[in-house]
């Protein structure tokens, strides 16, 4: 199946002259969950922003669907869902109006059921008379989704969405996003919690100073990039790594009580044989070992701070 | 041509009226009644007639227009500099709408509330006075074409403006000034010849002479040039609003 989002050779250059895009080529497929991770600054929502209409491109071209985003807008603007970073809200509407509001205006005709149905997904249900400005946080982050869904997307943009969210509501939210993706919903989601973005994708890329560094599955990126580490749990305690070791990568912690051996597990042999063996001819015994894996987060902060 | 979304905006904009009723209708009707009262009243004893009317008379369309031409442009500027100030334009900009019909839902929506108002005010004077119109259908077609134009120049103005003083500052620095020398209050025939000139300059004397010319067959200025004038200024307005969409000006970086 082609990509539902295809963007090649695409930059920015803002009005100041900040370039915030520079070539990117990336594609979205059909009923993915997306997560793009970069720091702050990197872009993420001028990249959003652009395939939603809110900016303009500067070079190259992104089509939706096969709609080119300029050329064929309303066709490609029909298939999005936009929940942007900030909470933009009209404070005086009540949580139905403002919903019911995003539906006109994405074209689609009355449909109090379906409405109902998303206030009712995100619990929205009991508020839908309230007016905005008496919501809390959560609530208007929530209401910014139900206004993204009301017209109901194959593409769901989601632009930060749990940034300053509470941990219960933050679940709750990816529950959301999961079914969504059950009923076929492609899911574009940008975020700062690193955990979640390796728990909710099902690819990774990643966006540093405009550049897209690196796209991959996130079970692959994990498996390429990902270094382990070794640890051992020493019976009694040793004063200094033994010099006939010195040639490991060994980190002595835990008052002498522990040693962590870091290997790369993309490498042709992890040399944990040897250094086993090596370990017992210098005389240290260890009465428990474990490992463990680097997260997305160590491998994140590993590529954007490379030079 | 995507209609839904054309109506949802301007019934989101209509909704915003009722729910700010009292600054909308109440306070232009209660100033339109104190002009009546103090211009018609006080000064009214002392010029008994302009041009075969009577002064209260006299001065209706002129108020009329002051309050259309103040309301669609304070409307339509409000209407949109607000999403713009609030941050909710992103939803319209995303949306699969055409620039043209974002303009239809918003000066549609406002150019409706100065012509409703206009009606209201006229209503209103005729308390005041006994009213006749010579014109009726003239009279609409200037009151929709004025709304019309206004509100757009008062879109313009809420896209250029980026800070509440800039949104105040045109409607207050050239536009009032403007609507009362364009005479609201007085024939322009009454002014000495050097004067008379200059206010012919005022795009506001063909609006007010057009439209009173509508109600008593008297006017300024003929009224060919009355509607020649009204809809250059549309077309001006036209020509800038579509240069912003083309561009993208304040609204897109
Ligand atoms: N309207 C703008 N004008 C000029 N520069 C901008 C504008 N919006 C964003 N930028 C710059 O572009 C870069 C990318 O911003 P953004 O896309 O918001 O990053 P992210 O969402 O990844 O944090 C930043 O350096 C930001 O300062
Ligand atoms: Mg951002």
């Amino acid at each position: 199946m082609p990509p539902i989002i295809s963007i090649s050779n695409l930059s920015k250059t803002y009005g100041s002259g900040f370039k915030a895009l520079n070539n990117v080529n990336l594609e979205i497929q059909r009923g993915e969950i997306f997560a793009l991770l970069g720091p702050n600054g990197a872009g993420k929502t001028t990249l959003i922003s652009i395939i939603c209409g809110i900016a303009r491109l500067s070079e190259g071209r992104v089509t939706v669907d096969g709609h080119d985003i300029v050329d064929g807008y309303r066709a490609a603007r029909s298939l999005i869902g936009l929940v942007p970073q900030e909470l933009h809200t009209d404070a005086f509407e009540s949580v139905w109006g403002t919903v019911s509001f995003s539906r006109g205006l994405f074209g689609k005709p009355k449909n109090p059921d379906h409405i109902e149905k998303v206030l009712k997904d995100l619990s929205l249900w009991e508020k839908k008379d309230a007016k905005i400005v008496t919501l809390s946080g959560g609530m208007k982050r929530r209401v910014m989704i139900a206004k993204a869904l009301s017209h109901e997307p194959q593409i769901l943009f989601l632009d930060e969405p749990t940034a300053g969210v509470d941990v219960e509501l933050r679940k709750g939210m990816w529950e959301v996003v999961r079914r969504l993706q059950a009923s076929g919903v492609t899911i574009i989601l940008t975020t700062h919690y690193i955990d979640e973005a390796e728990e909710m994708a099902d690819r990774v890329g990643v966006i540093n100073k405009g550049e897209i560094v690196l796209v991959e599955d996130k079970a692959n990126l994990m498996q390429k990039l990902g270094k382990k580490q070794l640890k051992l749990h020493l019976q009694g305690s040793i004063a200094t790594i033994p010099p006939d070791l010195a040639a490991y990568n060994l980190e002595l912690s835990d008052q002498g009580c522990q040693l962590t051996y870091h290997y790369d597990t993309k490498g042709e042999r992890t040399g944990i044989t040897s250094l086993l063996g090596d370990l017992r001819a210098a005389g240290i015994r260890f009465y428990d070992l474990d490992t463990t894996q680097s997260s997305l987060e160590d491998i994140f902060v590993s590529l954007v701070r490379a030079p | 041509m995507n209609f839904t979304a054309v109506r949802a905006i301007y019934k989101f904009e209509m909704a915003r009226t009722a729910r700010t009723l009292v600054q909308s209708i109440v306070s232009p009707v209660v100033s339109t009644s104190l002009y009546f009262v103090v211009f018609g009243a006080a000064i009214g004893s002392r010029i008994t007639s302009v041009e075969g009317v009577s002064y209260g008379t006299f001065i209706v369309p002129g108020l009329v227009m002051l309050s259309v031409l103040t309301q669609s442009i304070a409307n339509a500027s409000f209407g949109i500099y607000f999403p713009k100030f609030v941050g909710t334009i992103y939803e319209i900009l995303s949306a699969p709408i055409s620039y043209f019909e974002i303009v239809l839902g918003y000066v549609g929506a406002a150019a409706t509330k100065s012509i409703v108002l206009g009606l209201i005010i006229l209503a209103t004077a005729g308390l005041f006075v006994p009213l006749h119109i010579q014109h009726p259908w003239w009279m609409l077609t200037f009151l929709v074409l004025t709304a019309v134009t206004f509100s757009l120049f008062g879109f313009i103005i809420g896209i250029w403006a980026d800070g509440f003083e800039k949104l105040q500052m045109i409607p207050m620095l050239v536009v009032t000034p403007l609507t009362f020398l364009g005479g609201s209050f007085y024939s322009v025939n009454m002014l000495p010849s050097g004067w008379r000139t200059i206010t012919l300059l005022n795009p506001v004397v063909y609006l007010i002479s057009g439209f009173r010319w509508s109600f008593y067959e008297i006017s300024d200025v003929s009224v060919g040039l009355s509607v020649g004038i009204t809809l250059m200024f549309l077309a001006i307005c036209m020509v800038v609003v579509w240069w912003i969409f083309k561009t993208g000006y304040r609204l897109k970086n």
